[in-house]
C-alpha cells in the first residue's frame, strides 16, 4: 500500500467516523438523561436523510403526516395522565406542542415542497420533521415506562426500531435514494481532495461537539440535563422535570440523527433500513465510551471509522464483522476492569 | 394562625405492609418540629410521602394547596423541600453547580441574593465552590444538601436525619444553622434519631413508634417525659419502664 492510498482510506475513515461520534454522542446523551439505549437513532438517520431527499425531488414525504399522527397519540396521553388534574393551562400547552406543531409543520411542507425549494429550506423542513417524531416517540413510547428497568427500556427500543424501521418501508419504498450536495465546492490538497460535502461534515460535527460542550457545561437547561444523568432523584427534589430532561434529550438525538442523514445522504445511497447499520458503528463507539463519557466516543468513533475504512479495503466482504468485533476486546476489559454492578433502583 | 403543613391520617404502605398508620400532624409558619423515634419507626418514610416520593392514603395540605395532585416537581415549586437521608446530590458536578440548580424554579436575580445568603450560611461552601459534590467530606455535603435547598427558597425545609454519620461538632454547627433558619423565616420539619439535639432547637415533638405517633407536645414537655427520656435520651429513671 502506498502513502497516497493510506491517506486515502484515512481521509474516508476520519469522515465517517465523525458521523458516527455525533451519533454516539447522541446515543450517550439519551442514555445519561433516561437510562434508554436508543436503538431506534438509526431510524432518525434514515428519515432525516430519506425526508431531505424526497423534498429534494418536491414530493411530500410519510413522516411529515408521521409527525402529526404520532401527535394526535401523543395528546390523547398527555390528556389520559392528566385526567385526574386537568387543567386548561395544561391543555393549551399539549395542543400547541403535539397538534398544532406538527399540523402548521405538514401545512409548510404542502406549502413550500416544490422542485426548486432552496436546499436549506428543504433541510430545515426535515430536521423539523424528523425532531417532531423525537420528541413525540418520547411522549408515546419512553415516558410512560420512564421509571421501569433498563431491560424494558431497551425491549420497547427494540420495538420502536422495528415499527419505524417498517414505517419507513411504507414512506419510501425498497428502492434507495440519494439527495443533492450542500455544496460542489472542493479544495485539493497534494493528493488529497476535500469535497465541500465532507468539509461540512467535519465543521458540523466539531461544532455539533462544541455546542453540546456548551450547552452542557453553561446553560441552565444543560445542567439540569446533567443533573438528572447524575441523580434523577436529586433532579426531581429540585424542581426540575425529569419528563422534561427526557424530552429535550430525544430532541437532540433526533435532530443530531437527521442532520447525520441529511450528510451522508448526497454521499452514498441510502436504503429504508442503512440507518440501523450506521447507528450500530455509533453505539460501538458509545459503548467504549463506556455509555458516559462524551470525548471518549468521539474518539473511539474516529477509530471505528478509519478500522472500517482499512478492512473495507483489505477485506471488504468482512468489513462489519470486524468493525463490530471491535466491541469484543472492549467488553472484555470492561467486565474485568469493574465489577458487576446492581441497577440503581429508582 | 393556620398551619402552613397539615398531615391528617395519613397511611403509607410498602405492598401489603402498612410502614406508617394514621399518622396526623401539622408543622405552623416560623416553627421548628421534630418527629423523633427508633430506627425503622417510619419517620423517613412519612417524610418522603409528605414529599410525594412515595404514595400515601390521607389527605397532606401544604400553603392552602392540596398536595394529592401534584408531582414532586410540583410540590417543590410551592415552597415544600426534602433534603433526603442519602443527600441526592450531583456528585459530579461542582458546589457552585449544585447550588444554582437549587434555584432550578427560582428567577435569576433572586437566585442570586439567595446564592449570597447560602454562603453566608455555610462559608465553607464558598472556599469549596469549584470542588466536585462527590469529593466533600460528609459534613460539608450534609451542608451542600441543604443549602442546595434553601435556593429554591422554600417555606418548609424537611431534614432527613441531618447529623447522620457526622462528627459532633458538626452536627451542633448543623443545628445551630437550623436554629437560625426560623428567624429566617423558614419552617423546619426535622426526623432526627438524635432525639437530645433534636429536642433542644425544636419548638414542638411528635415521638413515633412502629408507624404511629405515640406522643406529642412542646418540645421541653416531650424532653421532660420520663418515658421518652428513658428510651431516646440515654437516662433511666428507676421504677419507669418505657413508655
Amino acid at each position: 500500500m502506498n502513502t497516497t492510498i493510506m491517506l486515502f482510506l484515512l481521509q474516508d475513515g476520519i469522515t465517517n467516523g465523525a458521523i458516527y461520534a455525533l451519533l454516539g454522542l447522541a446515543l450517550v446523551l439519551v442514555f445519561a438523561v433516561t437510562r434508554v439505549i436508543l436503538i431506534p437513532q438509526g431510524e432518525f438517520v434514515t428519515y432525516g436523510a430519506l425526508s431531505y431527499a424526497m423534498l429534494a425531488t418536491g414530493q411530500v414525504p410519510g413522516t411529515a403526516r408521521l409527525a402529526v399522527a404520532m401527535g394526535l397519540v401523543a395528546f390523547a396521553l398527555d390528556l389520559f395522565f392528566a385526567r385526574k388534574a386537568l387543567h386548561a393551562r395544561l391543555v393549551i400547552r399539549s395542543v400547541a406542542l403535539n397538534i398544532a406543531f406538527p399540523t402548521a409543520l405538514l401545512g409548510l411542507v404542502y406549502a413550500l415542497v416544490g422542485p426548486h425549494t432552496p436546499i436549506a429550506v428543504n433541510i430545515a423542513l426535515a430536521l423539523l420533521i424528523v425532531a417532531a417524531i423525537g420528541l413525540f416517540l418520547y411522549r408515546i413510547a419512553f415516558q410512560p415506562i420512564a421509571h421501569t428497568s433498563v431491560l424494558v427500556l431497551l425491549i420497547a427500543s427494540v420495538g420502536c426500531h422495528l415499527a419505524l424501521q417498517g414505517l419507513g418501508l411504507v414512506f419510501f419504498g425498497a428502492e434507495g435514494l440519494r439527495g443533492p450536495a450542500l455544496s460542489s465546492a472542493a479544495v485539493t490538497a497534494g493528493p488529497l481532495r476535500f469535497t465541500g460535502q465532507s468539509l461540512a461534515v467535519y465543521g458540523l460535527t466539531v461544532g455539533f461537539i462544541v455546542a453540546l460542550w456548551l450547552f452542557f457545561g453553561y446553560t441552565k437547561t444543560g445542567k439540569a440535563l446533567r443533573a438528572t444523568a447524575v441523580n434523577r432523584l436529586g433532579a426531581r427534589l429540585v424542581g426540575i422535570r425529569t419528563t422534561l430532561s427526557g424530552q429535550i434529550a430525544f430532541l437532540l438525538a433526533s435532530v443530531i440523527g437527521a442532520i447525520s442523514g441529511i450528510l451522508i445522504v448526497p454521499i452514498t445511497t441510502l436504503y429504508y433500513d442503512t440507518g440501523f447499520l450506521i447507528g450500530l458503528k455509533g453505539f460501538i463507539a458509545a459503548i467504549i465510551g463506556g455509555l458516559v463519557s462524551y470525548p471518549l466516543t468521539a474518539v473511539a468513533a474516529i477509530v471505528v471509522g478509519i478500522v472500517e475504512a482499512f478492512s473495507s479495503f483489505y477485506a471488504s466482504n468482512f468489513k462489519e464483522v470486524i468493525v463490530f468485533t471491535l466491541i469484543l476486546p472492549v467488553l472484555v476489559l470492561r467486565s474485568l476492569a469493574a465489577p458487576q454492578v446492581e441497577e440503581e433502583k429508582d | 394562625m393556620s398551619a402552613l403543613l397539615t398531615v391528617t391520617d395519613v397511611h403509607i404502605a410498602y405492598g401489603k405492609v402498612e410502614a406508617v398508620r394514621g399518622v396526623s400532624l401539622d408543622v405552623g409558619g416560623n416553627e421548628i418540629v421534630t418527629i423523633i423515634g427508633a430506627n425503622g419507626a417510619g419517620k423517613t418514610t412519612l417524610l418522603n410521602a409528605i414529599m410525594g416520593v412515595l404514595p400515601l392514603r390521607g389527605r397532606t395540605v401544604f400553603a392552602g394547596v392540596d398536595m394529592a395532585p401534584l408531582d414532586i416537581e410540583d410540590r417543590v415549586a410551592t415552597g415544600l423541600s426534602l433534603v433526603p437521608e442519602h443527600r441526592e446530590l450531583f456528585g459530579t458536578m461542582n458546589v457552585e453547580d449544585n447550588l444554582e440548580l437549587g434555584a432550578f424554579r427560582i428567577p435569576k436575580a433572586i437566585a442570586a441574593t439567595s446564592l449570597e445568603r447560602v454562603y453566608a450560611l455555610f462559608p465553607r461552601l464558598k472556599e469549596r465552590r469549584k470542588q466536585l459534590a462527590g469529593t466533600l467530606s460528609g459534613g460539608e455535603q450534609q451542608m451542600l444538601a441543604m443549602g442546595r435547598a434553601l435556593m429554591g427558597a422554600p417555606k418548609l425545609l424537611m431534614l432527613d436525619e441531618p447529623s447522620l454519620g457526622l462528627a459532633p461538632i458538626i452536627v451542633a454547627d448543623i443545628f445551630r444553622i437550623v436554629g437560625e433558619l426560623r428567624s429566617a423565616g423558614v419552617s423546619v420539619l426535622l426526623v432526627e434519631q438524635n432525639a437530645q439535639a433534636a429536642l433542644q432547637i425544636a419548638d414542638r415533638a411528635y415521638v413515633m413508634e412502629l408507624g404511629e405517633f405515640v406522643l406529642s407536645g412542646s418540645a421541653k414537655d416531650i424532653a421532660a417525659n420520663k418515658g421518652v427520656a428513658a428510651s431516646y435520651l440515654g437516662f433511666q429513671h428507676e421504677g419507669e419502664s418505657a413508655i
